[in-house]
């Protein structure tokens, strides 16, 4: 300070003690604030690895049972105890791949219909109608594939679905419950490609068709697979609906239409009157469920990075 | 007010009209032009006369209705709901808006650059093969000449030549628009439309295509949008005054910059409002 008499103008000078106690409350108030707020985020991954250690640990007498076995054994018979998980994940992943196979052409053909080519004033009606089919709850599905869809597909098609019940009506059944989830996040991310894009595509002569193949999937395609992974994850763990019309078949059938089970529809089932091995074994699918979807999300991040590193 | 006059300003005016006209051919024509959004009127009656293989620029303050009418030429306005035209435009003498006309037919030849650049989520080579693909079916190796032809025309090819494979969009700004200038001259359209297609870029970038453009006119008509009027004064033939939504005046650039026929011309190109 070149000057003797000068009164502080700055905080960074000499401070009053009251402005110095207000700082320090201040910066105490901030500190416990960050600290809340990691808590928090702390918290979910916390509880993420209490589940799965609370899976591994009951669901581990029946790993040492029955070791690799489980993964190969056809059949789930609680009556000799011999507790096989491949029917249940081999449904699980058909009626998966069956639903997306279903959907995702339908949810694009949806979605690029509402952006592209939908009237203005049926645009927001039907985008509404399919949220709200979003919302059904699935025991509203279960007991309308049933009561409806199986006793149909058995009348119509009966050499084809000689139960009506089973795999493929099951898959039938996820592709409804996903296509309004594929086809809201499809449609989103369409609406994001900007406009002059589609202009200067359209502006070149191109046909919506072409212009749909060619400029404005490849370049939402990140959200794309986004979005159909979304669905897939859905279709994967979905318990109630498909639990009403999979036949709960719980030895191996590899056609595409016969009964069968999947995980979440064997332990739905089964849970609440199992114990000792057999519940164990139960807890051993749950992990296996809850691995082939963590790994489908993972696959999914894995796909996102590439299709969006090119861009970049 | 026809363009053609400016054409023989050596000669007396009355003789230039007449012999002008045959001379230099128009290539569009807009005749009693009326476009509303909704109930909005964007642009009204304007009639004016786009001479081949000249620069025409449009000019005039935000909102004028310039990017509007140009947009009319391609009809890219089909793309949207709610916007309603009447009145004429001719492309050599033919009604763009008549019945039946194929739009995409129209738009691989009056071809469009934008203000922002686009270029398509493809490698450098297919942004512009792009186009060509979609309406020539060319040899591996003619394409390749096509494209090599556009881009050194949109003078890219020096900077782009080593990397036609890599994608269109990781390019900067200025060879973007470069690059999206050297995809609309690929198809060989007869009429580059380029609303503002310098705003977002940089001085040099800016230089490098007003060069381009004053290269391309020799075989292409050219119609600009452009809010610097230096721009409009240095790269085009005619320039055309918009505002609210009317022509004000049409002619030749020199008259439009020295001598303006109309008070509101003068006082937008000398800055008193705009």
């Amino acid at each position: 300070m070149a000057t003797t008499n000068a009164t502080p103008t700055s905080g960074l000078g000499r401070l009053s003690d009251a402005t110095r106690r207000r700082l320090q409350r201040k910066a105490r108030i901030d500190v416990w604030f960050e600290r809340t707020l990691f808590a928090f985020a702390f918290a979910v991954l916390l509880l993420l690895g209490a589940i799965i250690a609370s899976l591994m640990l009951s669901s581990w007498p029946a790993i040492q049972r029955f070791g690799l076995d489980f993964f190969t054994e056809n059949r789930w018979a609680a009556n000799v105890e011999v507790f096989g998980a491949l029917p249940a994940i081999y449904g699980t992943l058909l009626t998966s791949f069956i639903a997306i196979v279903i959907a995702v052409p339908v949810s694009f053909g949806i979605a690029i219909f509402l952006t592209e080519q939908c009237p203005g004033f049926l645009r927001q009606p039907l985008s509404t109608l399919i949220e709200l089919l979003a919302g059904i709850p699935s025991i509203i599905y279960g007991m309308w594939g049933m009561e409806v869809l199986a006793p149909l597909l058995r009348t119509w098609f009966p050499s084809v679905f000689p139960a009506g019940t089973g795999l493929a009506t099951a898959g039938i059944i996820l592709a409804v419950m996903i296509i309004p989830f594929i086809t809201a996040v499809s449609r989103d991310v369409i609406n994001t490609v900007p406009a002059v894009m589609r202009e200067s595509a359209y502006g070149l002569g191109c046909t919506t068709w072409e212009v749909t193949r060619r400029v404005i999937l490849p370049s939402v395609k990140g959200g794309l697979v986004g979005g159909v992974v979304l669905g897939l994850g859905r279709a994967l763990g979905e318990t109630m609906a498909v639990t009403f019309v999979i036949g709960n078949n719980l030895f191996l059938n590899t056609t595409l239409t016969g009964q069968g089970t999947s995980i979440a529809a064997l332990i739905a089932n089964q849970f609440s009157e199992s114990d000792g091995t057999q519940r164990s074994a139960l807890l051993a699918l749950g992990l296996i469920l809850f691995l082939i979807t963590f790994a489908v999300l993972a696959f999914a991040r894995y796909l996102l990075r590439n299709s969006t590193g090119r861009h970049a | 007010m026809t363009a053609d006059i400016h054409l023989d300003q050596k000669r007396n005016a009355g003789a230039a009209e007449a012999a002008a006209a045959p001379q230099i051919a128009t290539k569009l024509r807009v005749n009693d032009l009326n476009l509303f959004y909704g109930k909005f009127q964007a642009i009204k009656n304007v009639t004016m006369e786009i001479p081949e293989r000249q620069v025409t620029a449009f000019i005039g303050p935000s909102g004028c209705g310039k990017s509007t009418l140009i947009r009319c030429f391609n009809r890219i306005h089909d793309l949207y709901e709610g916007i309603r035209t009447e009145g004429q435009i001719l492309l050599d003498e033919h009604d763009i808006y008549e019945a039946g006309v194929d739009l995409n037919l129209l738009r691989s030849r009056v071809g469009m650059v934008f203000q922002k650049p686009t270029p398509f989520p493809m490698s450098v080579f297919d942004n512009v093969a792009f186009g060509i693909r979609l309406y020539e079916k060319l040899s591996a190796r003619d394409l390749e000449e096509r494209v090599e032809w556009a881009l050194r025309k949109a003078a890219l090819w020096n900077e782009v030549k080593d990397k036609l494979k890599q994608s269109g969009q990781a390019l900067s700004g200025g060879q973007q628009q470069r690059l999206c200038i050297a995809r609309t001259i690929a198809v060989k359209p007869e009429v580059i439309l380029l609303d503002e297609p310098t705003s977002a870029l940089d001085p040099i970038s800016t230089g490098y295509i007003e060069d381009l453009i004053n290269e391309l006119k020799k075989d292409y008509t050219i119609v600009i949008v452009t809010h610097n009027m230096q721009q409009a004064a240095r790269i085009s033939d005619i320039t055309a005054f918009m505002y609210l939504g009317s022509l004000i005046e049409c002619d030749d650039t020199t008259k439009i910059f020295t001598q303006p026929r109309e008070s509101q011309t003068e006082d937008y190109i000398t800055g008193r409002y705009g």
